[in-house]
């Protein structure tokens, strides 16, 4: 059965309020949506910086003297739940992935345009819910990972505002992700084979098959957790024959393939920015697919490497210390793959191509902790130290982050038409990568030396190495301004790009800047080598 | 070779092309199927987990019977077929049989949660009693919400399956495929949850 499009009912572009206008509204172009979720990720980001900001000052003294224990705890609830929940997967899957999915499978708009805008506008209202419950009656104090019998037996309800917002927000993930899978297997241009499909579409298909098949289940477990909450319930409560291990491994089936929810988009995104700022072919293109596809598999079998501590019998150690030590080979794979697409490259060193290295250079720092902390006996002596927060601020901010600014300032000049100015871009790269060091390379000598995480207080011979990580810290703070003004300028008198600046080939440059509403003013391209940099190129413009 | 200059070489006026697409409803109805899937794979974890580990305390009552939800099984299971039936005759214009079936789907649905209420009214134990209580209630309840809803779109679809001016029609079957497969759906979590819960 077909489905045959009205002209006249999709030209109607009166329908939909034009300018400024249209991202407050319920549009339906996936360009649109794409641009809501990033600017609405980016405010949050800040809030969720403010909050990091706060935690790093109250660090930077061994006592608890800049804010009680208690509002330490919220704060640092907030703090996660943000970052994780309302600016990494939503910017790196719903802002890029809307922008750039219908581009590369050659489509006007999404899959499922409705069920889209609906997806974004569940973002909002549950992010105000979750702010807005830290001034109602104490916010959730629980960590990101709301962890019974802590969740159960603190003030209630912030805890149960904190389930209510997570449970929208997973299903504004899902409904996402089914977007994505349907867009990307059954809205492809006729012609377009798939191992022809940008590796962001690759990245996007397995990130999206991790959220149809993780997500329901932490939807499912904090639906037990809020009966327990609510009903008085003893699904993780020990006091009424309950079980809180259940819950740690429900919670980490969602939670582990999350990390790569995180971070496999932000793989796709830089096998987009490798290849056209060093004007090569994308080494590997198959190995690339299989190592996501491999992670995928491997993501879904690997949770219980962060419970080593929780009484977890010897077989489950084993098998998944192994499981986890074999997600370092499809992840070295695409790492040798990124450095053998630069190698021998010619390579401009503009903005976009440094957060690219920078990200390169974290995530194999931070993998390299993580194959570190899979091994049982290392894990057990830095379990709940800095070093676990040291590892995964260098997987998702040195990582996902870095490639996030990357991508903003390699696809500003499609969405607006106007360049980014490339001084202030490389003037907040080198702030960001210093800052981000500073602040979390010490954290690991933390961690390893047995400074806890998630306490406002600390031993007093800790302070020295605190202060330079806060004054990382502050850096990190300090990059966000030189890179709000390079925004503002640029949209006000940028210099106008022109349809492809970084005369690259995949499809999204092959229309102008910006593109019109329905993506192509003809039939779209067929772009059946889409890193084909090198090879002759028929009269470029 | 890249196509750098395609979208000039073709450039056709847009609103005179009638563009047509393969319809994927259904598979994104699947794709979310799936997720709802993993939802109840996760309670069954959950449960069996608790089954494994965690044992019934001294003195906690934790009983089922089976004619109940036996009966319960056989009324999804015939409801399952009957509205295959109903398909069946809206493919061949029948639709006055097609709504009869219908309104037969929703009635045996209707049953269903009559029965599943009755059998919550008149169990030995409540939700907060024990940890198999509560996770009994829990799996079936979230069952049920299906089956409720499951119920409320079959009387939808046979509310537009009416013979003048019903939007459901063997040209438009998709309302119809759409229930029917969601149905068949909760059928078959029903038969597992039965298994798990009630037969081990």
């Amino acid at each position: 059965m077909t489905i045959s499009i009205d002209p006249q009912k999709t030209n109607n572009e009166s329908l939909q309020p034009k300018g400024w206008l249209r991202y407050f509204s319920f549009s339906l172009d996936h360009k649109v949506i794409g641009i809501q979720y990033l600017v609405c990720g980016f405010l949050f980001y800040l809030i969720g910086g403010s909050l990091a900001s706060a935690i790093r000052i109250e660090l930077a003294s061994p006592m608890s003297d800049f804010m009680p224990r208690d509002v330490y705890n919220q704060v640092l609830t907030l703090h996660g739940t943000i970052m994780i929940f309302l600016w990494i997967v939503p910017v790196v899957n719903g802002a890029f992935g809307n922008y750039l999915i219908p581009f590369y499978v050659g489509a006007r708009d999404m899959a499922f345009p409705r069920l889209n805008a609906v997806a974004f506008w569940l973002i909002p209202p549950s992010g105000l819910m979750l702010v807005a419950s830290y001034f109602v009656e104490g916010a959730a104090q629980a960590g990101w990972t709301a962890y019974p019998p802590l969740s159960i037996t603190t003030p209630q309800s912030g805890q149960i505002i904190w389930i209510l917002s997570v449970l929208l927000l997973g299903g504004s993930s899902i409904f996402g992700g089914i977007n994505f899978i349907a867009t990307i297997i059954k809205l492809r241009r006729p012609g377009l084979k798939l191992m022809q499909l940008p590796m962001y579409c690759w990245a996007m298909l397995g990130t999206s098959l991790l959220v149809v098949l993780s997500t329901p289940v932490l939807a499912g477990t904090l639906i037990l957790l809020s009966f327990d909450i609510i009903a008085n319930t003893g699904f993780f409560n020990p006091v009424l024959g309950g079980n809180v291990v259940v819950y740690q491994h429900l919670f980490w089936f969602y939670s582990h393939p999350a990390v790569y929810i995180m971070v496999l988009p932000a793989f796709g995104l830089v096998s987009e920015i490798l290849p056209v700022h060093a004007r090569k072919p994308l080494f590997g293109y198959t190995t690339m697919v299989f190592s996501i596809m491999g992670i995928v598999v491997l993501g879904l079998v690997v949770w219980a490497h962060h419970m080593f501590t929780s009484g977890t019998p010897p077989w489950m150690r084993l098998f998944f210390t192994i499981a986890t030590a074999f997600i370092a080979v499809p992840t070295g794979i695409k790492f040798f793959n990124w450095v053998a697409t630069l190698w021998g490259g010619k390579i401009s060193i503009n903005s976009a191509m440094l957060f690219s290295c920078g990200f390169i250079i974290n995530f194999v720092f931070g993998g390299i902790t993580g194959v570190a902390l899979a091994q049982v006996p290392f894990d057990i002596h830095v379990h709940d130290t800095y070093f676990v927060v040291a590892h995964f601020h260098y997987i998702v901010y040195g990582g996902t982050v870095f490639i996030i600014f990357s991508s903003i300032y390699h696809w500003f000049p499609k969405a607006t038409g106007k360049m980014l100015n490339e001084k202030l871009g490389i003037l907040h790269f080198i702030i960001t990568f210093i800052g981000f060091n500073l602040c979390f390379a010490p954290q690991h000598w933390l961690g390893l030396n047995g400074m806890p995480r998630r306490v406002a207080e600390y031993d007093p011979q800790f302070q020295f190495v605190n202060q330079i990580s806060s004054l990382g810290a502050l850096l990190m703070a300090i990059s966000t301004i030189p890179f709000l003004i390079n925004v503002f300028l640029s949209l006000r008198n940028g210099k106008d790009a022109g349809d492809n600046p970084w005369n690259a080939l995949t499809p999204e440059w092959l229309t102008s800047s910006p593109p019109p509403v329905e993506n192509w003013e003809g039939e779209a391209p067929l772009v059946e080598e889409p890193y084909g940099y090198g090879k002759e190129i028929s009269e470029q413009k | 070779m890249t196509t750098l200059d395609s979208s000039k070489e073709i450039q056709k006026n847009n609103s005179e092309v009638n563009e047509t697409h393969e319809d994927f409803r259904m598979f994104g109805l699947i794709t979310f199927l799936i997720a709802d899937g993993m939802t109840f794979a996760g309670f069954f974890a959950a449960y069996l987990t608790y089954k494994a580990v965690n044992p019934l305390p001294d003195g906690a009552i934790y009983e089922l019977e089976l004619p109940i939800p036996t009966l319960n099984t056989i009324l999804l299971l015939v409801s399952s077929a009957t509205f295959h039936k109903a398909g069946k005759a809206l493919l061949k214009d029948k639709n006055s049989d097609s709504q009869k079936w219908l309104f037969f789907t929703a009635f045996l649905g209707i049953i269903f949660l009559i029965c599943q209420l009755f059998e919550y009214f008149h169990l030995p134990f409540g939700l907060t009693d024990n940890l198999f209580a509560s996770t009994f209630y829990a799996l079936t309840g979230f069952h049920g919400l299906h089956v409720t809803l499951g119920t409320l779109m079959i009387l939808i679809i046979a509310w537009q399956s009416r013979i003048n001016g019903g939007r459901l029609t063997s040209q438009n079957m998709f309302p119809l495929e759409a229930v029917e497969l969601y149905w068949h759906f909760v059928d078959g979590i029903w038969v597992i949850l039965f298994i798990i819960l009630y037969l081990l």
